[in-house]
């Protein structure tokens, strides 16, 4: 029976932000937050092999202490355990980091045989947690899967590349990041609502990893920030009326010709 | 950590070798300003003949690793040849083609090298003290992140059709073997199937009519065809019908293509900020919906209220009239 760890992230709700329009900075401390899209698909895959084969979903965050509310959902959805990895001196953690910090929490929670991520996050979309897990803990990986079977220590997966779709196998242990294609997420009932309150959340802190504090936080992070700015989109929002839709149409295609876009 | 000065030289790498071109076209941009040496690695089974093509587009070097084992590509062998041809002569940037296997290399290679990575990156400079400057949408569009890399090389992945290619006349480049053992791949592909791929690449396109949900059936999308035709410009999709409703393998936005044409005209998208990330830089946009609150209207030149089953043909009628006369 598979032991399956799903990599979940915390992240800005991105449909929520708001730009402070004097500054052009986005307000992202206010916004809220939620689990990002493709890391509820892959837990959802999680609970579905669960479902079938048996054994235990564990899901694994690095986040802030607020990040127990997004575990809260997950372990509605299906997961058995839930891991915090929190510590102010995480902070700022860039790609390089939080892999690492990852890679400890996982190596601490002994084996398993999958691990799940999403393609990428919402709100940084870098996609390069999941390889740069893999290559931490030494493991095969399998990206953007549309869909997979596991028996018992293979997996076939199909991914989807732009050119083409690839089915591949491996052996467990295998790392897989999965794409919005490859299921429809639960909605959790009340019930399991209601259940999951009484499941654990445990918080592991740096000194519980035994990290290595020049590798996590700003200091073991690669890459600095200058700046976040919304780009500015200057459109003009001319309004095109007319007493009818003929009328509209004519219009628009003469401002399109004055404006050389059309008519080559 | 070694000391920043010991890093020379700008790499390109791609496993497309269209991209590559272009990766050289800023590649060589970026050698310039910092007067150091471009190189290009070129990996692959039987891709000797592609030397003088890279060598025209801008490579002063070029490190060939041409060996059977490349014929199929698999990640671990791309990244173990980088990662020692990078130990072994230790460039200071690094520039990665962002198709989803270059994505994946990039990440293992950064990860082996403790190394940023930025990805997707839509603008290179170098700032006065000689850091590589990347910007790149983060936020699902909503924001610009402008970065650097504090640890060398700094790696960067450049999504295709971002840069230009340049063709240099009568370049003269060396061309070396590359000295380099192979991880063996820990994954097997069983099977591929291609998928067919759209006629015209919609990243070339100068005009894109683009459907959204508010076309309600497949067939429907003739019409904007129709509109595309006149204008001599492409159909396009949010990602919802490719997606849910499976018509279309691609789509325009955050996720998908984004592209850059003279005219977007969006017809029945809701303009969520996850398409506009992918619209944001064309010339002129016309969005049609019926919804007078859309937030597409927020981002167009020409705010059309009404049904686009309606107004899209009558535009091609207005717009076929005109063209005739002119
Ligand atoms: C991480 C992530 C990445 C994503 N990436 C992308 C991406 O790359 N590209 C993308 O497109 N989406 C992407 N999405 C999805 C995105 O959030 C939206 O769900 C999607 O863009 C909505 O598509 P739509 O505008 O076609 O549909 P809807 O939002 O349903 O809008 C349909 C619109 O049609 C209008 N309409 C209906 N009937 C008519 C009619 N007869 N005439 C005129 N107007 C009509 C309605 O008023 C409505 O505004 C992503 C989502 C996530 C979470
Ligand atoms: N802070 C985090 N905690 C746990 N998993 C994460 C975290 N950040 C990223 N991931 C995982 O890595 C994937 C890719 O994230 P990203 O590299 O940020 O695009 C996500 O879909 C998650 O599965």
């Amino acid at each position: 029976m598979p032991t399956i760890i799903v990599c979940l992230k915390q992240a800005v709700d991105v449909t929520e932000l708001k730009v402070d329009s004097a500054t052009q900075r986005l307000m992202t401390a206010d916004a809220p937050r939620k689990i990002s899209d493709f890391d509820k698909n892959a837990l959802e895959e999680a609970v579905k092999l669960k479902d079938k084969l048996g054994g235990e979903v564990i899901i694994v965050t690095v986040g802030p202490e607020d990040a127990k509310m997004v575990l809260r959902e997950a372990l509605a959805i299906g997961a058995d355990k839930a891991y915090l990895l929190s510590d102010p001196s995480f902070e700022r953690s860039d790609t390089l980091a939080i892999s690492y910090i990852l890679a400890e929490g996982i190596k601490k929670l002994g084996n398993f045989d999958l691990i799940f991520c999403g393609e990428a996050s919402i709100d940084s979309y870098s996609g390069q947690v999941g390889p740069r897990l893999a290559e931490r803990l030494g493991l095969p990986q399998i990206t953007y899967v549309r869909a997979l079977s596991l028996d018992e220590d293979t997996i076939v997966a199909e991914r989807s590349l732009e050119d083409c779709h690839e089915t591949v196998k491996a052996k467990t242990p295998v790392l897989l990041t999965v794409t919005k294609e490859i299921n429809e997420p639960r909605i959790p009932s009340l019930m399991a609502i209601m259940k999951a309150s009484k499941k654990e959340i445990t918080i592991w802190s740096a000194e519980d990893l035994t990290v290595v504090k020049a590798r996590v936080g700003e200091a073991g992070s690669a890459i600095q920030i200058l700046e976040v700015l919304a780009p500015k989109m200057e459109r003009k929002k001319i309004v095109v009326k007319a007493e009818t839709v003929g009328g509209v149409a004519e219009k628009l295609a003469k401002a399109l010709v004055k404006d050389g876009v059309v008519g080559r | 950590m070694k000391a920043l000065s010991e890093f020379r030289g700008v790499w390109v790498f791609s496993e497309n070798l269209d991209l590559m071109l272009e990766l050289l076209g800023k590649g060589s941009e970026l050698a310039d300003k910092l007067s150091v040496e471009l190189t290009a690695v070129l990996m692959g089974y039987n891709v000797k003949d592609q030397t003088s093509k890279l060598i025209e587009h801008g490579a002063d070097k070029i490190f060939i690793v041409d060996r059977p084992a490349l014929k199929n590509f698999y990640v671990e062998p791309y990244t173990s040849a980088l990662v020692q041809l990078v130990q072994q002569h230790k460039p200071e940037i690094l520039l990665i083609g962002s198709t989803r296997r270059g994505r994946e290399v990039a990440s293992r290679l950064a990860t082996r090298l403790e190394t940023g990575c930025v990805p997707d990156c839509t603008e290179l400079s170098i700032d006065d003290g000689g850091r590589l400057i990347m910007s790149r949408m983060v936020y699902g569009g909503n924001a610009i992140a402008t970065e650097v890399c504090r640890v060398k090389p700094q790696i960067a992945t450049v999504p295709p059709r971002v840069f230009e290619k340049l063709e240099f006349k009568e370049r003269k480049g060396e061309v070396v073997e590359a000295d380099v053992e192979l991880e063996e791949p820990r994954t097997e592909v069983v099977e591929t199937r291609e998928i067919e791929a759209a006629k015209v690449k919609v990243e070339e396109a100068k005009v894109i009519v683009s459907g959204g949900r508010g076309v309600e059936k497949k067939e429907d999308f003739e019409i904007l065809e129709e509109l595309a035709e006149i204008l001599g410009g492409q159909v396009g999709n949010s990602r919802p019908l490719a997606e849910d409703r499976k018509w279309f393998t691609e789509w325009i936005g955050l996720s998908g293509h984004k592209v850059r044409p003279s005219l977007y005209v969006a017809c029945g998208i809701s303009g969520v900020i996850q398409h506009v990330a992918g619209i944001r830089d064309s010339h002129v946009i016309v969005a049609i919906n019926k919804d007078a609150e859309a937030p597409i209207f927020e981002v167009a030149d020409y705010v059309v209220v009404g049904d686009l089953y309606e107004v899209v043909p009558a535009l091609s009628v207005a717009l076929r009239k005109l063209l005739k006369g002119g």
